[in-house]
């Protein structure tokens, strides 16, 4: 089987503008969390989220301008431009650049989305009401759809190989970089330009995951305490957007180039609980499952695995997936530390996966695993270390990342350093 | 210029994100503005909105240029 490589990494999160930026913010133990300022939210119970610091470019702020012209930006949903400037910023990493037709067919871009254009969705369908149909714009539709980041994406760079889009809920970033990996593995690319993008904060996005009650709402005194993952005190998550996007490449492709390789997309697990719509199988079983065919994959056994990035989303089923994990690793509980960023960043939703597995990349090259803040009163003892409060200097050769979506959806990515 | 002409001229250019100077009688929409067919669809659809008229299907494939919608605007409004 052909062998898959990160080489290029981007993403907009709740903490920053760009990889670095996020990560050393990650590292800190800072938050992302505050009022939201997206639209008023005087009418939603949860008046708080995870939003993109918005500003001139500097300083980690987001810029839009800097992304996409003005003129194309009115064509296109707020999660359409976080995926732009993701993946902008992995092929730039990259240092890939395809200028023959046969460079270009063999590059695709697979990048999901959760819900995609909601708040499109929801202006327009208030538009209708009331002024009529007729007012509808001519870029709504390719506004809204869920493949057009991978649409837009292609047509910037002129990537012409597969062009795909996953979506799958809270899972979509881990089975996109999972199913571009495969892609790249049974030879249908050299490269894929893979992962999430997400823009919920709008009143009808928070107004339905409050309908599921999903989201924290006792904490809008201090909403950089809400996202609590495995705390006794937690209420729920914390809405957050934004996108994450790698590049993944064919190993020796990647080293003819000279291309810097980060990591190795070593396994791919995937599975479904067959449960509920949105709650996860108490067993917990769907997620183990995941992980070990993950790990199958890769070739590997729980005591290989060093750090894993939890789902771990700040509700009652933190401690579900606590117990999948402890299952799998069974006497290697103790060597493994697991953190969960989404304590920082917020819920990305169908971004998560994809900003959670670059969060694994950083933690091989920099050995270090990202904290999960905000744990002050343990909801159960674990039999692993969760990394509470400040990162874990520690060796760190493989990495595992979780992520389960509604519906019963579950993704694990393994991912380790490179063995030449 | 006439006033209608430069409202006109001012939803061009905000809409398709050209220079103003480019903006000229004859300048096609497409084939000198950069716009494509979805541009066109939304540039009569400002219009509409801007001048309070109704510009029918069959009148808008007419509006090829800026000189053309000033002309179609002019004698509608």
């Amino acid at each position: 089987m052909r062998r898959v490589v990160v080489t290029g990494l981007g993403m907009v999160t709740p903490l920053a503008c760009g990889v670095e930026e996020t990560w050393a913010r990650l590292i800190a133990g800072q938050s992302g969390a505050g009022p939201i300022t997206r639209f008023d939210a005087s009418g939603v119970v949860t008046q708080y989220a995870c939003e993109i610091p918005l500003g001139d470019g500097s300083d980690g702020t987001f810029n839009p301008d800097d992304w996409m012209e003005p003129k194309d930006r009115r064509k296109v949903d707020d999660f359409i431009l976080y995926g732009m400037a993701a993946a902008v910023q992995a092929v730039r990493d990259s240092g890939w650049v395809a200028v023959s037709d046969e460079d270009k067919h063999r590059t695709g871009v697979m990048i999901g989305s959760g819900i995609g254009g909601l708040s499109s969705i929801a202006e327009t369908a208030v538009l209708i009401k009331e002024r009529g149909a007729k007012r509808v714009s001519p870029f709504f539709i390719p506004s809204a759809l869920i493949n057009l980041v991978s649409g837009q994406v292609s047509i910037r760079f002129g990537f012409k190989g597969p062009n795909h889009a996953v979506v799958t809920a809270c899972s979509t970033g881990a089975h996109a970089i999972g199913d571009a990996a495969r892609m790249i593995a049974f030879d249908d690319a050299d490269v894929m330009i893979a992962g999430g993008a997400e823009s919920p904060i709008s009143e009808i996005g928070i107004a339905g995951f409050n309908a599921c009650k999903a989201l924290s709402t006792k904490r809008a005194d201090d909403p950089t305490k809400a996202s609590r993952p495995y705390d006794a005190d937690r209420d729920g998550f914390v809405m957050g957007e934004g996108a994450g996007v790698v590049v993944l490449e064919e190993y020796e492709h990647a080293r003819a180039r000279g291309a810097k390789i980060y990591a190795e997309v070593l396994g791919y697990g995937m599975s479904g609980d067959a449960y509920h719509i949105t709650a996860p199988a108490e067993d917990g079983d769907g997620g183990y499952r995941s992980m070990a065919m993950a790990l199958k994959r890769a070739g590997l056994v729980p005591a290989d695995v060093d750090y894993i990035n939890a789902h771990g989303t700040s509700t009652m089923a933190d401690t579900i997936e606590l117990g999948a994990v402890e299952r799998l690793m069974g006497d290697a509980a103790a060597g493994v530390t697991m953190s969960s960023t989404k304590s920082a960043i917020g819920h990305l939703l169908g971004a998560a996966g994809a900003v959670e597995a670059i969060f694994c990349v950083l933690a091989l090259r920099d050995q270090i695993a990202p904290p999960t803040i905000n744990l002050d009163n343990l909801a159960v003892v674990p039999k692993l270390d969760l990394a509470p409060n400040v990162a874990r200097k520690r060796k760190i050769d493989v990495a595992l990342s979780n992520s389960f979506g509604f519906g019963g959806t579950n993704a694990s990515l393994v991912i380790g350093k490179v063995r030449h | 210029m006439s006033d209608i002409a430069d409202r006109v001229k001012k939803i061009v250019v905000e809409h398709l994100g050209v220079e103003e100077n480019k903006v000229v009688e004859n300048a096609s929409f497409i084939d000198d503005l950069g716009a494509d067919s979805l541009d066109t669809v939304e540039l009569v659809m400002a219009f509409e909105e801007e001048f309070g008229i109704e510009i029918p299907d069959d009148a808008a494939e007419t509006i090829q240029t800026f000189g053309d919608a000033v002309k179609f605007i002019t004698s509608a409004a």
